[in-house]
Protein backbone atom coordinates (compact mmCIF):
# COMPACT_ATOMS: atom_id res chain seq x y z
CA UNK A 1 0.00 0.00 0.00
CA UNK A 2 1.30 3.49 -0.93
CA UNK A 3 1.84 5.73 2.50
CA UNK A 4 2.46 8.68 0.35
CA UNK A 5 1.01 10.05 -2.49
CA UNK A 6 2.39 12.70 -4.27
CA UNK A 7 0.38 15.49 -2.77
CA UNK A 8 1.74 14.29 0.88
CA UNK A 9 4.84 15.18 -1.10
CA UNK A 10 4.38 18.46 -2.33
CA UNK A 11 2.99 19.12 1.35
CA UNK A 12 5.70 18.10 3.49
CA UNK A 13 8.68 19.81 0.89
CA UNK A 14 6.40 22.77 2.24
CA UNK A 15 6.67 22.62 5.85
CA UNK A 16 10.97 21.57 4.75
CA UNK A 17 10.97 24.75 2.61
CA UNK A 18 12.26 22.53 -0.13
CA UNK A 19 11.00 23.42 -3.70
CA UNK A 20 11.43 19.90 -5.39
CA UNK A 21 11.55 19.58 -9.25
CA UNK A 22 8.80 17.46 -10.77
CA UNK A 23 11.34 14.81 -11.59
CA UNK A 24 12.55 14.91 -7.93
CA UNK A 25 8.85 14.92 -6.11
CA UNK A 26 8.57 11.40 -7.88
CA UNK A 27 11.96 10.00 -7.07
CA UNK A 28 10.40 11.03 -3.55
CA UNK A 29 7.52 9.24 -3.44
CA UNK A 30 9.15 6.12 -4.61
CA UNK A 31 11.69 6.24 -2.04
CA UNK A 32 9.98 7.44 0.83
CA UNK A 33 7.32 4.68 0.25
CA UNK A 34 9.71 1.93 0.19
CA UNK A 35 11.55 3.51 3.17
CA UNK A 36 8.10 3.65 5.10
CA UNK A 37 7.48 0.54 4.28
CA UNK A 38 10.67 -1.00 5.62
CA UNK A 39 10.16 1.26 9.24
CA UNK A 40 7.15 -0.18 9.65
CA UNK A 41 8.80 -3.07 11.00
CA UNK A 42 8.78 -1.27 14.92
CA UNK A 43 4.78 -1.52 15.05
CA UNK A 44 6.16 -5.57 15.46
CA UNK A 45 6.99 -4.78 18.58
CA UNK A 46 4.19 -4.08 21.47
CA UNK A 47 5.91 -0.25 23.02
CA UNK A 48 3.28 0.69 25.11
CA UNK A 49 4.48 0.48 28.53
CA UNK A 50 7.94 1.35 27.50
CA UNK A 51 9.16 5.19 27.61
CA UNK A 52 10.70 7.04 24.69
CA UNK A 53 14.11 8.22 24.72
CA UNK A 54 14.90 10.85 22.89
CA UNK A 55 18.63 11.56 24.57
CA UNK A 56 20.87 9.52 26.38
CA UNK A 57 20.48 11.67 29.52
CA UNK A 58 16.62 10.85 29.20
CA UNK A 59 17.40 7.30 30.30
CA UNK A 60 20.89 8.47 32.69
CA UNK A 61 20.23 11.82 33.06
CA UNK A 62 20.28 14.09 36.28
CA UNK A 63 17.24 12.47 37.85
CA UNK A 64 18.71 10.73 40.29
CA UNK A 65 16.50 7.30 40.58
CA UNK A 66 18.03 6.62 37.43
CA UNK A 67 21.35 4.25 37.30
CA UNK A 68 24.45 6.11 36.16
CA UNK A 69 22.95 9.64 36.83
CA UNK A 70 26.37 11.03 38.15
CA UNK A 71 28.07 10.09 34.72
CA UNK A 72 25.40 11.65 32.67
CA UNK A 73 24.72 14.71 35.11
CA UNK A 74 24.78 17.36 32.59
CA UNK A 75 26.72 20.15 34.73
CA UNK A 76 25.12 23.73 34.44
CA UNK A 77 27.57 26.42 34.64
CA UNK A 78 27.57 29.61 36.47
CA UNK A 79 25.82 32.41 34.45
CA UNK A 80 27.80 34.43 32.30
CA UNK A 81 26.33 37.71 31.54
CA UNK A 82 28.74 38.66 28.84
CA UNK A 83 28.39 35.19 27.43
CA UNK A 84 31.00 32.08 26.95
CA UNK A 85 32.79 33.37 24.20
CA UNK A 86 32.33 37.30 22.97
CA UNK A 87 30.24 38.35 20.29
CA UNK A 88 31.62 38.76 16.70
CA UNK A 89 32.39 41.97 15.63
CA UNK A 90 30.26 42.76 12.68
CA UNK A 91 32.47 42.66 9.87
CA UNK A 92 33.06 39.27 11.39
CA UNK A 93 29.11 38.11 11.38
CA UNK A 94 28.33 39.40 7.87
CA UNK A 95 31.45 37.39 6.33
CA UNK A 96 29.32 34.52 5.24
CA UNK A 97 26.36 36.30 4.67
CA UNK A 98 25.43 35.96 0.60
CA UNK A 99 23.60 39.50 0.58
CA UNK A 100 24.62 42.30 3.43
CA UNK A 101 24.85 46.66 3.08
CA UNK A 102 27.58 46.29 5.64
CA UNK A 103 25.18 46.72 8.82
CA UNK A 104 22.29 44.48 8.02
CA UNK A 105 21.68 40.98 6.18
CA UNK A 106 19.76 41.63 2.93
CA UNK A 107 17.01 39.62 2.23
CA UNK A 108 14.35 39.81 -0.86
CA UNK A 109 11.52 41.75 -0.14
CA UNK A 110 9.41 40.02 2.42
CA UNK A 111 6.06 42.22 2.34
CA UNK A 112 4.33 42.48 -1.23
CA UNK A 113 2.29 45.97 -1.34
CA UNK B 1 63.27 7.25 7.05
CA UNK B 2 60.13 7.79 5.54
CA UNK B 3 58.45 10.20 6.83
CA UNK B 4 54.44 8.99 6.27
CA UNK B 5 54.25 5.94 8.09
CA UNK B 6 54.76 7.14 11.20
CA UNK B 7 53.00 6.46 13.96
CA UNK B 8 52.27 9.77 16.97
CA UNK B 9 54.77 8.78 19.45
CA UNK B 10 57.68 8.02 16.49
CA UNK B 11 56.64 11.37 14.45
CA UNK B 12 57.00 13.41 17.56
CA UNK B 13 59.56 11.66 19.15
CA UNK B 14 61.70 12.66 15.62
CA UNK B 15 60.66 16.19 15.93
CA UNK B 16 61.72 16.64 19.36
CA UNK B 17 65.30 14.68 18.56
CA UNK B 18 65.20 16.80 16.07
CA UNK B 19 66.11 14.18 13.86
CA UNK B 20 63.75 15.99 11.45
CA UNK B 21 61.82 19.19 11.96
CA UNK B 22 57.76 19.48 11.99
CA UNK B 23 58.07 21.37 8.63
CA UNK B 24 59.36 18.63 6.75
CA UNK B 25 57.20 16.41 8.30
CA UNK B 26 54.15 18.67 7.45
CA UNK B 27 55.89 18.97 3.56
CA UNK B 28 56.74 15.43 3.20
CA UNK B 29 52.84 14.58 3.92
CA UNK B 30 51.92 17.37 1.47
CA UNK B 31 54.09 15.95 -1.21
CA UNK B 32 52.52 12.70 -1.03
CA UNK B 33 48.77 14.30 -0.87
CA UNK B 34 50.25 15.41 -4.38
CA UNK B 35 51.34 12.26 -5.51
CA UNK B 36 48.38 10.60 -4.26
CA UNK B 37 45.44 12.55 -3.13
CA UNK B 38 44.45 12.93 -6.72
CA UNK B 39 43.38 9.49 -7.37
CA UNK B 40 41.92 8.87 -4.06
CA UNK B 41 40.42 12.25 -2.93
CA UNK B 42 40.36 12.38 0.61
CA UNK B 43 40.94 15.99 1.02
CA UNK B 44 38.59 19.09 0.18
CA UNK B 45 40.84 22.22 1.30
CA UNK B 46 44.45 22.02 2.59
CA UNK B 47 45.51 24.78 5.35
CA UNK B 48 48.92 24.53 4.50
CA UNK B 49 49.52 27.85 5.74
CA UNK B 50 47.81 27.55 9.38
CA UNK B 51 49.82 24.09 9.04
CA UNK B 52 53.17 25.54 8.48
CA UNK B 53 52.66 28.10 10.93
CA UNK B 54 51.98 26.11 13.60
CA UNK B 55 54.92 23.53 12.72
CA UNK B 56 57.22 26.36 12.94
CA UNK B 57 55.90 27.06 16.21
CA UNK B 58 56.73 23.14 17.38
CA UNK B 59 59.72 23.43 15.54
CA UNK B 60 61.17 26.44 17.60
CA UNK B 61 59.82 24.80 21.38
CA UNK B 62 61.98 21.52 20.04
CA UNK B 63 65.02 23.90 18.87
CA UNK B 64 64.42 25.29 22.76
CA UNK B 65 64.68 21.58 24.03
CA UNK B 66 61.31 22.29 25.45
CA UNK B 67 59.28 18.98 25.77
CA UNK B 68 56.59 18.40 22.92
CA UNK B 69 52.97 17.92 23.58
CA UNK B 70 51.66 14.84 23.03
CA UNK B 71 50.67 16.13 19.32
CA UNK B 72 53.81 17.59 18.91
CA UNK B 73 54.59 18.02 15.18
CA UNK B 74 51.92 15.72 13.79
CA UNK B 75 50.32 16.05 11.15
CA UNK B 76 46.47 15.43 11.04
CA UNK B 77 43.15 15.83 9.07
CA UNK B 78 39.81 16.89 9.90
CA UNK B 79 36.77 15.67 8.63
CA UNK B 80 35.15 18.76 6.98
CA UNK B 81 32.05 18.71 9.40
CA UNK B 82 34.49 20.48 12.11
CA UNK B 83 34.59 23.99 12.04
CA UNK B 84 37.63 25.88 11.36
CA UNK B 85 38.57 29.10 11.79
CA UNK B 86 39.92 30.73 8.39
CA UNK B 87 39.71 27.76 6.60
CA UNK B 88 36.75 26.75 4.75
CA UNK B 89 34.20 23.78 6.00
CA UNK B 90 31.73 22.51 3.54
CA UNK B 91 30.14 19.54 5.33
CA UNK B 92 30.25 18.29 1.59
CA UNK B 93 27.99 20.12 0.74
CA UNK B 94 27.49 22.74 -2.06
CA UNK B 95 25.40 24.88 0.60
CA UNK B 96 28.65 25.88 2.42
CA UNK B 97 30.75 25.62 -0.42
CA UNK B 98 32.38 28.95 0.40
CA UNK B 99 31.38 28.65 4.31
CA UNK B 100 34.62 30.33 6.08
CA UNK B 101 33.76 29.48 9.85
CA UNK B 102 34.92 32.01 12.47
CA UNK B 103 35.52 30.10 14.98
CA UNK B 104 37.18 26.60 16.17
CA UNK B 105 35.96 23.41 17.09
CA UNK B 106 36.71 22.26 20.47
CA UNK B 107 38.22 19.53 19.77
CA UNK B 108 40.13 20.52 16.82
CA UNK B 109 41.34 23.58 19.05
CA UNK B 110 42.22 20.91 21.70
CA UNK B 111 44.36 18.94 18.67
CA UNK B 112 46.00 21.74 18.08
CA UNK B 113 47.20 23.01 21.74
CA UNK B 114 48.49 19.54 21.73
CA UNK B 115 50.70 20.78 19.18
CA UNK B 116 48.86 18.57 16.30
CA UNK B 117 49.96 19.61 12.90
CA UNK B 118 46.07 20.36 10.72
CA UNK B 119 47.39 19.45 6.98
CA UNK B 120 43.42 20.22 5.46
CA UNK B 121 39.65 18.98 5.55
CA UNK B 122 38.66 15.90 5.06
CA UNK B 123 36.11 14.79 1.99
CA UNK B 124 32.77 13.26 3.60
CA UNK B 125 29.42 12.34 2.91
CA UNK B 126 27.31 15.44 2.37
CA UNK B 127 26.46 16.49 6.18
CA UNK B 128 27.91 12.72 7.26
CA UNK B 129 24.77 10.86 5.52
CA UNK B 130 26.00 8.18 3.98
CA UNK B 131 28.02 4.96 3.98
CA UNK B 132 30.30 5.08 1.10
CA UNK B 133 31.05 8.51 0.66
CA UNK B 134 29.33 9.08 -2.98
CA UNK B 135 27.21 11.87 -1.33
CA UNK B 136 29.96 14.32 -1.23
CA UNK B 137 28.74 17.25 -3.33
CA UNK B 138 32.28 17.61 -4.48
CA UNK B 139 34.13 14.56 -5.57
CA UNK B 140 33.67 10.85 -4.31
CA UNK B 141 36.86 9.56 -2.21
CA UNK B 142 37.79 6.15 -3.62
CA UNK B 143 39.59 3.28 -1.09
CA UNK B 144 43.48 3.19 -1.15
CA UNK B 145 43.15 -0.48 -0.81
CA UNK B 146 41.67 -0.60 -4.81
CA UNK B 147 40.42 2.28 -6.45
CA UNK B 148 37.57 0.98 -7.37
CA UNK B 149 35.79 0.38 -3.97
CA UNK B 150 33.99 3.28 -1.95
CA UNK B 151 36.57 3.88 1.33
CA UNK B 152 33.10 3.65 3.45
CA UNK B 153 31.16 6.42 4.63
CA UNK B 154 30.80 8.99 6.61
CA UNK B 155 34.08 9.57 7.14
CA UNK B 156 35.40 8.42 3.77
CA UNK B 157 38.39 11.02 3.21
CA UNK B 158 39.32 10.57 7.08
CA UNK B 159 39.91 7.03 7.06
CA UNK B 160 41.33 6.88 3.40
CA UNK B 161 43.89 9.73 3.92
CA UNK B 162 45.13 7.48 7.41
CA UNK B 163 45.32 4.23 5.16
CA UNK B 164 46.91 6.36 2.15
CA UNK B 165 49.79 7.86 4.65
CA UNK B 166 48.40 11.28 3.82
CA UNK B 167 48.12 11.84 7.76
CA UNK B 168 48.67 10.01 10.61
CA UNK B 169 45.93 10.84 12.58
CA UNK B 170 42.60 12.11 11.79
CA UNK B 171 39.37 12.85 13.03
CA UNK B 172 36.45 11.70 12.06
CA UNK B 173 32.43 12.18 13.30
CA UNK B 174 30.02 9.29 13.93
CA UNK B 175 26.13 9.21 13.92
CA UNK B 176 25.43 5.82 12.33
CA UNK B 177 28.85 4.19 12.17
CA UNK B 178 30.82 7.00 10.32
CA UNK B 179 33.87 6.60 12.04
CA UNK B 180 34.18 2.57 12.20
CA UNK B 181 32.56 1.56 9.19
CA UNK B 182 35.05 3.42 6.77
CA UNK B 183 37.83 2.10 9.36
CA UNK B 184 37.08 -0.97 8.46
CA UNK B 185 36.69 -1.13 4.95
CA UNK B 186 40.19 0.89 4.80
CA UNK B 187 42.12 -1.06 7.26
CA UNK B 188 42.70 1.46 10.11
CA UNK B 189 41.44 1.83 13.37
CA UNK B 190 38.20 3.94 14.23
CA UNK B 191 36.97 5.00 17.76
CA UNK B 192 33.74 6.49 18.47
CA UNK B 193 33.82 7.19 21.91
CA UNK B 194 30.48 7.45 24.42
CA UNK B 195 28.03 10.11 24.09
CA UNK B 196 29.01 13.26 25.70
CA UNK B 197 32.91 12.18 26.28
CA UNK B 198 34.20 14.32 23.60
CA UNK B 199 32.86 18.30 23.22
CA UNK B 200 30.34 18.58 20.12
CA UNK B 201 31.08 22.13 20.15
CA UNK B 202 31.79 23.24 16.14
CA UNK B 203 30.24 19.83 15.02
CA UNK B 204 28.20 21.06 12.65
CA UNK B 205 25.00 19.36 13.64
CA UNK B 206 23.48 16.51 11.75
CA UNK B 207 21.69 14.57 14.44
CA UNK B 208 22.22 15.84 17.59
CA UNK B 209 21.28 13.27 20.04
CA UNK B 210 23.39 10.53 18.22
CA UNK B 211 26.37 12.49 16.53
CA UNK B 212 29.85 11.90 17.97
CA UNK B 213 33.56 12.93 16.91
CA UNK B 214 36.23 10.61 17.12
CA UNK B 215 39.73 9.65 15.65
CA UNK B 216 40.86 7.30 12.99
CA UNK B 217 44.03 5.70 13.11
CA UNK B 218 46.76 3.86 12.74
CA UNK B 219 47.19 1.81 15.79
CA UNK B 220 45.38 1.52 18.88
CA UNK B 221 47.47 3.42 21.03
CA UNK B 222 47.39 6.25 18.63
CA UNK B 223 43.24 6.10 18.60
CA UNK B 224 43.91 6.05 22.76
CA UNK B 225 46.40 9.27 22.52
CA UNK B 226 44.21 11.53 20.39
CA UNK B 227 41.11 10.27 22.66
CA UNK B 228 42.80 11.71 25.84
CA UNK B 229 43.45 14.96 23.97
CA UNK B 230 39.97 16.07 22.82
CA UNK B 231 37.91 14.38 25.52
CA UNK B 232 36.46 15.96 28.87
CA UNK B 233 33.86 18.55 29.76
CA UNK B 234 33.51 21.96 27.69
CA UNK B 235 31.05 24.67 28.74
CA UNK B 236 30.19 24.93 24.82
CA UNK B 237 28.49 22.02 24.68
CA UNK B 238 25.91 20.85 27.73
CA UNK B 239 25.92 17.41 27.11
CA UNK B 240 29.56 16.97 27.19
CA UNK B 241 30.40 15.06 30.56
CA UNK B 242 31.52 16.59 33.39
CA UNK B 243 33.97 13.20 34.34
CA UNK B 244 37.97 13.32 34.75
CA UNK B 245 39.27 12.04 31.72
CA UNK B 246 41.42 8.25 32.06
CA UNK B 247 45.10 7.95 31.27
CA UNK B 248 43.86 6.08 28.32
CA UNK B 249 46.98 5.29 26.84
CA UNK B 250 48.57 3.73 29.86
CA UNK B 251 45.21 1.49 30.36
CA UNK B 252 46.50 -0.15 27.31
CA UNK B 253 49.23 -2.17 29.32
CA UNK B 254 46.53 -3.69 31.73
CA UNK B 255 45.80 -7.25 30.73
CA UNK B 256 42.90 -8.67 29.12
CA UNK B 257 43.29 -12.00 30.91
CA UNK B 258 39.95 -12.72 33.00
CA UNK B 259 37.82 -9.71 31.09
CA UNK B 260 34.37 -11.27 29.76
CA UNK B 261 33.15 -10.51 26.36
CA UNK B 262 30.21 -10.83 24.61
CA UNK B 263 29.04 -12.61 20.68
CA UNK B 264 25.51 -12.11 20.11
CA UNK B 265 24.45 -14.04 17.69
CA UNK B 266 22.03 -11.57 16.45
CA UNK B 267 25.45 -10.02 14.77
CA UNK B 268 26.09 -13.07 12.98
CA UNK B 269 23.02 -13.62 10.87
CA UNK B 270 21.42 -13.46 7.64
CA UNK B 271 23.50 -10.66 5.25
CA UNK B 272 26.89 -11.39 6.83
CA UNK B 273 29.62 -12.31 3.94
CA UNK B 274 31.67 -15.42 4.63
CA UNK B 275 34.67 -13.91 4.48
CA UNK B 276 34.04 -11.37 7.08
CA UNK B 277 32.20 -13.87 9.10
CA UNK B 278 35.03 -16.30 9.72
CA UNK B 279 37.84 -13.13 9.97
CA UNK B 280 35.54 -12.39 13.19
CA UNK B 281 35.45 -15.40 14.04
CA UNK B 282 39.47 -16.12 14.15
CA UNK B 283 39.63 -12.45 16.03
CA UNK B 284 37.06 -14.33 18.77
CA UNK B 285 39.30 -17.39 18.85
CA UNK B 286 42.25 -15.37 18.85
CA UNK B 287 40.95 -13.04 22.16
CA UNK B 288 40.30 -16.20 23.88
CA UNK B 289 43.77 -17.58 23.54
CA UNK B 290 44.77 -14.17 25.07
CA UNK B 291 42.60 -15.31 28.06
CA UNK B 292 39.17 -13.58 27.81
CA UNK B 293 36.29 -15.56 28.65
CA UNK B 294 33.78 -15.70 25.26
CA UNK B 295 29.97 -15.55 27.02
CA UNK B 296 26.81 -15.75 24.44
CA UNK B 297 24.63 -12.88 25.00
CA UNK B 298 21.23 -11.58 23.69
CA UNK B 299 20.37 -8.32 21.61
CA UNK B 300 17.32 -9.00 20.90
CA UNK B 301 16.11 -6.18 19.72
CA UNK B 302 19.18 -5.81 17.26
CA UNK B 303 16.98 -6.06 13.76
CA UNK B 304 15.14 -2.89 14.78
CA UNK B 305 17.96 -0.58 15.20
CA UNK B 306 18.22 0.91 11.68
CA UNK B 307 14.51 1.24 11.07
CA UNK B 308 14.74 3.35 14.59
CA UNK B 309 17.72 5.10 13.80
CA UNK B 310 16.36 6.29 10.02
CA UNK B 311 13.72 8.07 12.05
CA UNK B 312 15.26 8.88 15.09
CA UNK B 313 18.64 10.46 12.95
CA UNK B 314 16.45 12.36 10.22
CA UNK B 315 13.85 13.83 12.19
CA UNK B 316 16.85 15.70 14.46
CA UNK B 317 18.13 16.56 10.72
CA UNK B 318 15.21 18.06 9.36
CA UNK B 319 14.99 19.80 12.65
CA UNK B 320 19.23 21.13 12.27
CA UNK B 321 19.26 21.70 8.67
CA UNK B 322 16.37 24.20 8.85
CA UNK B 323 19.11 26.97 9.49
CA UNK B 324 20.70 26.94 5.93
CA UNK B 325 18.26 29.79 4.78
CA UNK B 326 20.65 31.82 2.47
CA UNK B 327 20.80 34.24 5.00
CA UNK B 328 23.59 34.51 7.46
CA UNK B 329 25.69 32.18 5.35
CA UNK B 330 25.32 29.42 2.95
CA UNK B 331 24.31 29.67 -0.76
CA UNK B 332 21.45 31.44 -2.10
CA UNK B 333 19.78 30.64 -5.20
CA UNK B 334 20.30 33.98 -7.75
CA UNK B 335 17.46 35.46 -9.56
CA UNK B 336 15.03 34.92 -6.55
CA UNK B 337 11.96 37.47 -5.97
CA UNK B 338 10.46 36.77 -2.53
CA UNK B 339 11.83 35.36 0.88
CA UNK B 340 9.98 32.28 0.68
CA UNK B 341 11.12 31.34 -2.98
CA UNK B 342 14.50 31.95 -1.61
CA UNK B 343 14.69 29.99 0.72
CA UNK B 344 12.77 26.86 -1.32
CA UNK B 345 15.45 27.41 -4.19
CA UNK B 346 18.94 27.71 -2.28
CA UNK B 347 17.36 24.88 0.13
CA UNK B 348 16.39 23.03 -3.59
CA UNK B 349 19.71 23.54 -5.62
CA UNK B 350 22.29 23.52 -2.39
CA UNK B 351 21.43 20.25 -0.77
CA UNK B 352 22.19 16.97 -2.38
CA UNK B 353 19.60 14.02 -2.98
CA UNK B 354 20.52 12.26 0.43
CA UNK B 355 20.08 15.26 2.64
CA UNK B 356 16.81 16.12 1.00
CA UNK B 357 15.33 12.27 1.17
CA UNK B 358 16.54 12.46 5.19
CA UNK B 359 15.21 16.11 5.36
CA UNK B 360 12.04 14.53 3.62
CA UNK B 361 11.76 11.63 5.94
CA UNK B 362 12.24 13.32 8.79
CA UNK B 363 9.99 16.30 8.37
CA UNK B 364 7.00 13.65 7.36
CA UNK B 365 7.99 11.42 10.95
CA UNK B 366 7.63 14.70 12.84
CA UNK B 367 4.22 16.39 11.06
CA UNK B 368 0.79 16.58 12.74
CA UNK B 369 -0.77 13.12 12.21
CA UNK B 370 2.74 10.62 12.22
CA UNK B 371 4.73 12.16 15.47
CA UNK B 372 3.22 9.56 17.19
CA UNK B 373 3.41 6.76 14.93
CA UNK B 374 6.72 7.17 13.58
CA UNK B 375 8.99 9.26 15.77
CA UNK B 376 7.76 8.68 19.25
CA UNK B 377 7.48 4.66 18.37
CA UNK B 378 11.40 4.92 17.04
CA UNK B 379 12.08 6.50 20.36
CA UNK B 380 10.53 4.21 22.20
CA UNK B 381 12.58 1.27 20.63
CA UNK B 382 15.18 3.13 21.22
CA UNK B 383 14.68 2.85 24.90
CA UNK B 384 14.77 -1.28 24.10
CA UNK B 385 17.66 -1.39 22.68
CA UNK B 386 19.72 0.40 24.59
CA UNK B 387 18.13 -1.98 27.87
CA UNK B 388 19.12 -5.33 25.34
CA UNK B 389 22.92 -3.50 26.03
CA UNK B 390 22.54 -2.83 29.50
CA UNK B 391 21.44 -6.45 30.21
CA UNK B 392 24.09 -7.76 28.24
CA UNK B 393 26.23 -5.52 30.39
CA UNK B 394 25.67 -7.19 33.46
CA UNK B 395 27.34 -10.03 31.91
CA UNK B 396 30.13 -8.85 30.31
CA UNK B 397 32.73 -6.26 29.77
CA UNK B 398 32.47 -5.57 26.40
CA UNK B 399 30.60 -7.19 23.25
CA UNK B 400 32.62 -8.25 20.23
CA UNK B 401 30.89 -7.91 16.31
CA UNK B 402 31.60 -7.82 13.03
CA UNK B 403 31.91 -3.68 12.24
CA UNK B 404 30.05 -4.18 8.73
CA UNK B 405 28.30 -7.08 7.13
CA UNK B 406 30.54 -7.27 4.10
CA UNK B 407 33.86 -5.77 2.87
CA UNK B 408 34.08 -2.36 1.17
CA UNK B 409 31.66 -2.62 -2.22
CA UNK B 410 32.40 -1.00 -5.36
CA UNK B 411 31.17 2.67 -6.32
CA UNK B 412 28.09 2.81 -7.71
CA UNK B 413 27.06 -0.27 -6.37
CA UNK B 414 24.28 0.54 -3.65
CA UNK B 415 24.24 4.36 -4.87
CA UNK B 416 20.62 4.34 -6.23
CA UNK B 417 19.25 2.01 -3.53
CA UNK B 418 18.86 4.01 -0.22
CA UNK B 419 17.75 1.06 1.39
CA UNK B 420 20.48 -1.15 0.76
CA UNK B 421 22.49 1.75 1.89
CA UNK B 422 21.29 2.19 5.03
CA UNK B 423 22.31 -2.02 5.89
CA UNK B 424 25.92 -1.55 5.78
CA UNK B 425 25.39 -0.07 9.25
CA UNK B 426 23.34 -2.46 10.71
CA UNK B 427 26.25 -3.85 13.19
CA UNK B 428 27.23 0.05 13.99
CA UNK B 429 24.22 2.02 14.20
CA UNK B 430 22.84 0.26 17.59
CA UNK B 431 25.48 1.52 19.44
CA UNK B 432 25.09 5.24 18.39
CA UNK B 433 21.49 4.74 19.85
CA UNK B 434 22.69 3.96 23.15
CA UNK B 435 25.42 6.31 23.22
CA UNK B 436 27.86 3.58 24.18
CA UNK B 437 31.39 3.49 22.74
CA UNK B 438 32.81 1.47 19.97
CA UNK B 439 36.32 0.81 18.18
CA UNK B 440 36.68 -0.81 15.00
CA UNK B 441 39.97 -2.60 14.24
CA UNK B 442 41.61 -3.96 11.20
CA UNK B 443 41.10 -8.40 11.42
CA UNK B 444 42.47 -9.57 8.51
CA UNK B 445 41.09 -9.36 4.47
CA UNK B 446 39.17 -11.09 2.36
CA UNK B 447 40.67 -13.02 -0.60
CA UNK B 448 40.59 -9.94 -2.37
CA UNK B 449 42.90 -8.09 0.02
CA UNK B 450 39.83 -6.25 0.99
CA UNK B 451 40.40 -5.06 4.74
CA UNK B 452 37.82 -6.47 7.86
CA UNK B 453 36.76 -4.79 10.59
CA UNK B 454 36.09 -6.33 14.34
CA UNK B 455 34.20 -4.04 16.35
CA UNK B 456 34.01 -3.64 20.21
CA UNK B 457 31.55 -2.29 21.62
CA UNK B 458 31.76 -1.16 25.71
CA UNK B 459 29.78 0.59 28.40
CA UNK B 460 29.13 3.90 28.78
CA UNK B 461 32.25 5.83 29.91
CA UNK B 462 34.25 2.72 29.23
CA UNK B 463 36.54 3.45 26.30
CA UNK B 464 39.82 2.66 28.48
CA UNK B 465 38.16 -1.14 28.31
CA UNK B 466 37.45 -1.83 24.72
CA UNK B 467 40.88 0.23 23.72
CA UNK B 468 42.66 -2.17 25.67
CA UNK B 469 40.82 -5.63 24.34
CA UNK B 470 42.07 -4.00 20.92
CA UNK B 471 45.31 -3.34 21.63
CA UNK B 472 45.61 -6.79 22.94
CA UNK B 473 44.28 -8.35 19.56
CA UNK B 474 46.18 -5.55 17.30
CA UNK B 475 49.57 -6.65 19.13
CA UNK B 476 48.84 -10.31 19.14
CA UNK B 477 47.19 -10.42 15.26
Amino acid sequence: MMKVAEKDVAYVAGLANLELTQEEQAGMVRDLNSILQYVDRLNELDTSNVEPMAQVSDRYGVDGSKPGTERFSYASREDIPEGLRKSLPREEALANAPDSDGVFFKVPKVIER
Amino acid sequence: MDLTSLTIDAARSVVQQRRTSARALAEAHYARIQKEDGQVGAFLTLSKERALKQADRIDRMAAEGKPLPALGGVPVGIKDVMVTRGVRTTAGSKILANYIPPYDCTAVARMEAAGAVVLGKMNCDEFAMGSSNENSAFHPVRNPRDLTRVPGGSSGGAAAAVAADMAVVTLGSDTGGSIRQPASFCGVVGLMPTYGRVSRNGLIAFASSLDHIGPLAKTVKDAAIVLRTIAGRDPMDSTSADLPVPDYVAELAKPVRGLKLGVAKEYFGEGLDNAVGQAVEAAIDKLKRLGCEIVAVSLPHTPYAIPTYYLVATAEASSNLARYDGVRYSYRAPGVKSLAEMYRRSRDEGFGAEVKRRIMLGTYALSAGYYDAYYLKAQRVRTLLVRDFEEAFTKVDAIVTPTSPTAAFRLGEKSNDPLAMYLADVYTVTADLAGIPGISVPCGETKEKLPIGLQILGRHFDEATILRVAHAYEQAA
